[in-house]
């Protein structure tokens, strides 16, 4: 075995089940479930590809691609990295960075991309 | 455990907030030198006392020193020594990594201004717009220094916004409810999260500029279809949420001292909070009311416009929640509580100029111009600094165990006040009548020199303040009278233990049932039954470690051998970083 | 004492989350990268379509092998957690199989990056051709270092299970790198969108 668990009183203790008890996997995805999401990510990544190719996809392609790797990027944070299933605390600092890194990227694309393309001033 | 090793390898939150003092009150004496320097060659019209390139490298090293240097680290110091005593934990979360965040601080700051010794310090202003910053127009070392300096100090926010908000999440004690917070507490977890999710942006604008300059990329580029204004928008993404960073700190001092002082509890407790939560968030949202006058159009600017004048609510509500803490309340006028009001005078002189050029059609008047110097003084020196000054004062006691002399500080406060108000009030005056910033020099038919002069004769007087300030910490810390755990009655975990603190703060975890543990009678007695007692066996910390000191020097050596120009010098640093990585993951944190 | 405000010795044990302050500590951190990426990602679409001079990003960019490294890198995803369920399981058999699954993984991903770079340059793309070319390999080039990084994390953490070190009591310490890896693999789910796909 390891060296002893260090309850240190610093919330860094190490462990699979976190000092109070809280921590325990039991909630997590068994690896059946990792397997079949894995096999959905490979899926949806063909599906992208494909979307890609076809060239009737060319009208919708935009969101569609869009909404694909968004789905895939929610199943990663979900399962993999469990936010489905752990504390709403950890979701909660992820989101924050998440939501203003978004919010940041639409602006710029705003700033830069289409407000240029019209003239308001006649 | 004394000596300089001990102070080396200190993980303690209490040493690490001390040296974070000294050093950013050190940097405090050196950008207000630049500042002198900046007001005697202003003085009088033509003159020729500096050179017009030092005076660009004077205004540039003043801002970038007294904003990342100064106030940002010396709420941090804060930060460190205070919110775990507040929240009632035995340290921060990551006690080596507070280190870590500390060391690269005080070497990225040094590297910044070892530019003077060869006499190439930064020379494009505190902002850096591009292309100004290309090789082209500045080919000397000044920018190089600059960018790389900066890019060190994000490191060291990044890693200490993490710090904390992990603190403040998880090592509250028990019964210490998020609403049951102190406000300082609440402001430094609010500053946090701007810290790490607004310094990446700037981080990503400084390392387009290393490309730009080291590897010939194009992101500033304009003939091969690069954008400077791209610069100016990542820099004020990060840019405002950096005004709440400066401020919301001072914010939260205040909203601490004035209940003190006022034997009341904060009027409208979860408001002030919400308040500050809101500033954060809508602090994202306002940025480009830096650029009104780039020309964004219609639609753009009435946005920018519309959400910096919302911004002003949340922060008016603070004002009205302090005048109504005090309303009716036991009043007293120590040194903290003087700043404190000071403050609140002095900012919302400040906030209000800052309503002004919120209008863009107004902006485009007073942009560049020394009003705009003369509103972001308001709200920086006399909000953010006044109110660090008031977390001195307040604080003093329960570091030192000494009390200050309230003489010595009523002097520092008045004449802080008349040399504060001397030297930026004019400038409204000397902006509106047409003088330009950052300008080295201004012609006598300008009329400028009177308000010019009384800006001068100000300075002086602030500068000679804080000289009452250093006298007085120096002596009071040297036969200053014995502190008690709570010389100001005040209502606040940090209070229930002897000043100064035992190195683990807590011998056990208090228990806490109110937002004003130590002003009920009952509770009071059961805190101090817990915090005053001595350890049957004293708590285990963790132990003192020489590796965030090598990881430090590591991560400046990497980003300082960039300026070799050779692509694998940096790999030098990165390996005396990931050695110190290694050594630090493999040393248990307990012994 | 009866009612003190004391809380027994178990003090030690405490956070007031119950939550683990790694991740805690960890989950900000990765928020804090989300700003980082972003603002490398915004700056590769605020530039496009205004290189002035080729190779344009439609000309260059090579999606066949592209959406295999994409795939390797998600399937390196997968190996990570069975390698966390693994420790957790103490096997250390599925933990140095599934780690070293991660590592290659990894590794190929970063052999696929480092064809197609040496490619672009053969094609006359540079970072100094234009500013597709400047935003493309930053961009990229940064999600590169992070994958350097976490496959260096990933060999530490397989000679620590070679050599028994890694027992179920320490599956944090896995978790804590799976979560690392899991946001440079979702990071990457966004650029191939984004700049591969999306042209």
């Amino acid at each position: 075995m390891s060296t002893e668990a260090v309850a240190d009183g610093f919330g860094q203790a190490q462990g699979g089940a976190s000092p109070s008890g809280h921590g325990d996997h039991s909630g997590h995805a068994s690896p059946r479930t990792y397997w079949t999401i894995g096999g959905i990510l490979t899926l949806i990544t063909a599906m992208e590809v494909a979307a890609f190719y076809i060239p009737a996809m060319a009208p919708v392609l935009v969101p569609v691609l869009l909404v694909l790797s968004a789905t895939k990027f929610m199943l990663v944070i979900m399962f993999f990295m469990h936010l489905k299933f752990d504390s709403k605390v950890f979701s909660g600092v992820f989101l924050t960075g998440l939501v203003l890194a978004s919010f940041m990227t639409v602006a710029l694309i705003v700033l830069f991309q289409v407000l240029p393309k019209y003239d308001f001033m006649g | 455990m004394t000596g300089l090793w001990s102070w080396l390898t200190t993980v303690d939150h209490k040493r690490i907030g001390v040296m974070y003092f000294l050093t950013s009150f050190f940097f405090f004496f050196v950008g207000g030198l630049e500042a002198l320097l900046i007001r005697i060659q202003l003085m009088r019209p033509e003159n020729a006392f500096i050179s017009a390139e030092t005076y660009s490298q004077m205004f540039t090293m003043h801002g970038t020193t007294m904003v990342f240097l100064v106030a940002m680290p010396m709420a941090v110091a804060f930060f460190n020594y205070v919110v775990p005593l507040q929240i009632g934990a035995r340290d921060v979360a990551f006690p080596r990594l507070n280190a870590l965040s500390f060391w690269v601080f005080l070497f990225g700051g040094l590297f910044i201004n070892s530019s003077f010794l060869f006499g190439a310090a930064p020379n494009t202003s505190w902002v850096g717009y591009a292309n100004l910053t290309s090789l082209q127009f500045t080919p000397g070392r000044n920018v190089e220094f600059w960018l790389i300096g900066l890019s060190i100090l994000g490191i060291s926010s990044i890693l200490g916004g993490v710090n904390f908000i992990t603190t403040i999440i998880n090592l509250r004690a028990p019964g210490m409810k998020l609403l049951r917070m102190p406000l300082f507490s609440w402001m430094a977890l609010v500053t946090s999260f701007l810290l790490v999710t607004a310094i990446p942006v700037v981080a990503v604008a400084l390392i387009l500029l290393a490309f730009d300059r080291f590897f010939g990329a194009n992101f500033y580029e304009v003939t091969a279809g690069g954008d400077p204004i791209l610069w100016q928008h990542l820099f004020w993404l990060f840019g405002h949420p950096e005004v709440y960073i400066l401020i919301l700190p001072s914010f939260g001092i205040i909203s601490d001292v004035i209940p003190t002082f006022s034997r009341k509890p904060l009027f409208g407790y979860p408001v002030v909070v919400y308040a500050g939560i809101l500033i954060g968030f809508i602090g994202w949202g306002v940025w480009s009311h830096h650029m009104f006058t780039v020309g964004l159009g219609p639609i753009a600017d009435s946005f920018f416009v519309a959400s910096t004048m919302i911004i002003a609510i949340p922060t008016a509500i603070k004002i009205f929640n302090w005048l109504a803490t005090m309303w009716g309340g036991a009043l007293r006028f120590p040194p903290p509580m003087l700043f404190a009001v000071g403050v609140v005078a002095v900012f919302t002189v400040g906030g209000l100029s800052g309503i002004m050029h919120a209008s863009a059609p107004i902006d485009l008047q007073q942009h560049d111009s020394y009003f705009v110097v003369a509103h972001f003084h308001y709200v920086l020196v006399g909000g953010a600094l006044m109110g660090l000054f008031s977390g001195i004062y307040f604080w003093f006691p329960k570091v030192t165990g000494k009390l200050m002399s309230e003489s010595l500080g009523k002097w520092h406060f008045w004449t802080t006040m008349i040399g504060f108000n001397l030297t930026f009030f004019p400038m409204h005056f000397a902006g509106l009548f047409g003088m330009p910033r950052r300008t080295w020099t201004y012609q006598a038919e300008l009329n400028l020199e009177t308000w010019n002069q009384l800006s001068t004769v100000g300075a002086f007087i602030f500068g000679i303040s804080s000289l009452f300030l250093v006298w007085n910490l120096f002596r009071s810390w040297k036969k200053g009278e014995a502190a008690p755990a709570n010389p100001w009655d005040a209502a606040t975990l940090e209070w229930s233990i002897p000043s100064p603190p035992p190195h683990y703060n807590f011998p056990v975890l208090p228990k806490v049932r109110s937002r004003e543990p130590l002003w009920d009678e009952v509770e009071r007695a059961e805190v101090e039954a817990v915090t005053l007692s001595e350890p049957e066996h004293e708590p285990e910390m963790p132990s003192p470690s020489f590796w965030p000191l090598v990881v430090a020097l590591g991560v400046v050596l990497s980003w300082a051998l960039v300026m070799t120009g050779v692509w694998w010098a940096p790999l030098l640093g990165l390996a005396l970083t990931a050695f110190g990585i290694f050594s630090w993951a493999f040393q248990p944190a307990f012994r | 004492m009866a009612r003190a405000a004391v809380i027994a010795q178990d003090d030690h044990h405490y956070t007031s989350t119950g939550l683990s302050s790694w991740k805690v500590g960890f989950w900000t951190f990765i928020g804090s990268e989300c700003l980082l990426f972003a603002s490398l990602i915004s700056t590769y679409l605020v530039y496009k379509g205004r290189s002035v001079v080729g190779p344009y990003p439609e000309e260059i960019l090579n999606i066949p092998l592209t959406s295999v490294s994409t795939f390797v890198l998600l399937m390196s995803s997968l190996a990570m957690v069975l390698a966390l369920d693994g420790v957790q399981r103490g096997s250390r058999k599925l933990s140095l199989i599934w780690l070293g699954g991660v590592i290659l993984l990894g590794s190929a991903f970063l052999g696929f990056q480092a064809y197609e770079f040496t490619h672009f340059v053969h094609e006359g793309l540079t970072i100094g051709t234009n500013v597709f070319g400047s935003s493309f390999f930053v961009l990229t080039g940064f999600h590169g270092a992070h994958v350097t990084g976490g496959v260096i994390w990933m060999i530490t953490l397989w000679i620590m299970a070679a050599r028994g070190k890694l027992a179920p009591a320490d599956s944090l310490k896995v978790e804590i790198a799976g979560l690392y890896w899991h946001f440079v693999d979702i990071v990457w789910i966004v650029i191939f969108t984004l700049v591969y796909l999306i042209q």
